[in-house]
């Protein structure tokens, strides 16, 4: 079975659940940036949680089924349509062969998962077919979607239609957005009323928020605590002698607008970093538009690991129900 | 040498072996890492060793974090004492200093760097004391380096130069970083050099280009059918400066599967390097022109 690729959407990209070991050569572990929304959108579809499906960016492709196969949409409310006709998001529907998957535009979120049974079956490359665009790995030829490109699915092994997520075990950010943050890595170049100040104003997406990284606005510079530069540093007070980079560090060049590195970060650099953005909310970011008036909460390991398990109970509610 | 620990996030341990560049703490942070290689601790997923520190990533769903943390200090107590010597390798990096792409870029992004009126080679040979670029490019090109990360991007080397301190060649990175960098570029950052393995933003200084492919994902290239990523840490290097003619005719060859780098096997030992630097570099490049 094949889909045909009409248009693509802004950007469309094949993800699984990513290529982990690579890390120390500079590739990233990559793939869905949502990581709950594609789980979801292949579970409704009868597909391992892992399998591939496609992330789309704030507008949706338009794709045509060469054969029949159960389809779901999750993530971002991004209202998919079957020939034009309106179906749910978080909902598993048939599509009959000739038939085309479309999208209406962007309510809430940023990125739309779309899982079709059987998952797309391009090359694995290290280990994943995620796209990661920059290395230009995985994917079809390393890169987005684009019109004309025919995606490959494997068999399917089950899915029915008919079956939803309900709302009340779906996440979404919050208004504003609410991200936890484990303070720690250079949190001690800055003083204690600049790291106060950090968590008590209110930032906002930038323009650049990609699958490397968040870039957030609107708070205060930081104020760092003085120093000799260290040999092979820099002269800057937030360089640091190139280091590793933690997923969802965040680093403050300059001391004006933090990044959190995401699914396609990059692996390190001169740049300080003041905490990371505990795993369990990783995957909000991802939902994040530009704009979006964003809280930074402090929490600890204690707090970082309940939030994990909270999310793994939401997690195994969600494969029991789907499962019956 | 006191290590910080300290956990980024619910899934990371990240470890400052050293604030400062040295070979010293990169040796330190080389061994530890392969020591928690070796020791295969269940949980464990990547294990990143950088310039003067490392970082760890695992899943805390099968070990918690504070008795990975506990793991790891005890782990650096053993391979902190472990004798300095590595087997590696030594290559010969052909390099077009001061070429037409590099200038290009550079030209585009002049708002973003500290000296409008020069270019990037041009700013580091004045702010590190040579009196000309030529006597600069022989600076960068004489000694030979340590890859002693590999990371940023796929691929991407960061090198550290081996002399002593006071030779040692430091540039601020650009004020802001561009947006743009030819791949292959050779760049400069704090007392780095690196190599861009493919085209993107960058922050370092871009003094010329190599037409030897380090990252290929599509593995056609013939040194890089094994693995797509050519370096790894503890790699040493020699720049070889070349010019326009040679490098139009390394890239036919790389094109034409013709191109095969320069490169020796050899021990490097942190203590005799210490001993005597000069006379270790120059056993090292005799070492890489036997034929």
């Amino acid at each position: 079975m094949t889909v045909n690729v009409l248009s693509p959407g802004l950007l469309t990209t094949i993800q699984d659940m990513g290529r982990p070991g690579y890390y120390h050569l500079g590739i990233p572990i990559g793939g869905a940036m949502d990581r709950m929304a594609l789980r979801c959108a292949n579970l409704l579809v009868g597909n391992d949680e892992n399998a591939a499906g496609l992330e789309a960016v704030f507008t949706g492709p338009e794709l045509e089924f060469n054969g029949e196969a159960t389809v779901a949409v999750t993530g971002a409310e991004l209202p998919p349509k079957l020939d034009g006709e309106p179906m749910a998001c978080w909902a598993s529907f048939k599509v009959r062969a000739g038939q085309v998957l479309s999208f209406d535009y962007l309510r809430t979120g940023a990125r739309a998962y779309i899982a079709i049974s059987g998952g797309i079956d391009t090359p694995k490359s290290l280990g994943s077919r995620s796209t990661y665009a920059i290395g230009a790995l995985g994917g079809i030829d390393g890169r987005a979607l684009a019109a004309g490109d025919i995606l490959p699915l494997g068999e399917a092994t089950g899915g029915a239609e008919g079956r939803e997520v309900p709302s009340e075990l779906r996440r979404s950010p919050g208004n504003p957005a609410a991200l936890r943050v484990l303070p720690g890595l250079y949190w001690h170049r800055i003083t204690e009323a600049s790291g106060e100040r950090f968590f008590e104003e209110t930032w906002k997406v930038a323009g650049e928020a990609d699958r490397m990284g968040y870039r957030f606005q609107g708070g205060t510079p930081l104020e760092f605590i003085d120093r000799e530069p260290p040999f092979g540093a820099g002269s800057d007070p937030s360089n640091i002698t190139d280091a590793c980079y933690p997923y969802g560090s965040i680093q403050v060049p300059g001391g004006t607008e933090p990044i959190v590195l995401h699914r396609d970060a990059v692996s390190g650099g001169g740049y300080f970093m003041i905490g990371t953005i505990i795993a369990a909310d990783m995957d909000l970011i991802g939902q994040l538009q530009p704009h979006t008036q964003t809280r930074f909460i402090k929490t600890d390991m204690h707090g970082a690991l309940a939030a994990r398990k909270d999310r793994s109970r939401t997690l195994n509610a969600i494969r029991e129900m789907l499962s019956e | 040498m006191t290590s910080r620990y300290s956990f980024g996030g619910d899934e990371h341990i990240f470890v400052e072996v050293s604030e400062d560049m040295s070979l010293e703490a990169f040796f330190k942070s080389l061994s530890i890492t392969n020591a928690v290689r070796d020791a295969a601790i269940k949980g464990v997923t990547e294990i990143c060793p950088a310039n003067a520190s490392f970082q760890i990533k695992f899943d805390p769903d099968i070990i918690h974090p504070d008795d990975l943390m506990t793991e790891l200090k005890r782990i650096e107590e053993t391979a902190e004492h472990a004798a300095a010597v590595l087997e590696t390798r030594i290559i010969e990096i052909p390099v077009y200093y001061q070429d037409p792409w590099t200038n290009e870029t550079l030209m585009r992004f002049r708002e973003r760097h500290q000296d409008p009126n020069s270019t990037d080679i041009e700013y580091a040979a004045e702010i590190n004391g040579f009196a000309n670029v030529d006597e600069f490019i022989a600076a960068h090109s004489g000694s030979p380096w340590f890859v002693s990360m590999v990371g940023f991007v796929a691929g991407l080397p960061f090198l550290y130069q081996m002399v002593d301190r006071p030779r040692q060649i430091q540039v601020p990175k650009y004020l802001r970083p561009r947006t743009d960098t030819p791949k292959l570029t050779v760049g400069y950052g704090g007392c780095f050099s690196c190599i861009y393995s493919v085209r993107g933003a960058g922050g370092y200084q871009m003094f010329g280009i190599t037409p030897m492919p380090i990252y290929d994902p599509e593995q056609e290239v013939t040194y890089l059918k094994d693995f797509m990523v050519f370096f790894k840490p503890g790699d040493i290097v020699k720049w070889k400066p070349i010019t326009r003619e040679e490098y139009d005719q390394a890239v036919a060859d790389v094109e034409t599967g013709r191109f095969m780098p320069r490169m020796k096997e050899v021990v490097f030992s942190l203590e005799e390097f210490n001993r005597d630097i000069d006379g270790t570099n120059a056993k090292l490049l005799e070492a890489l022109n036997d034929r």
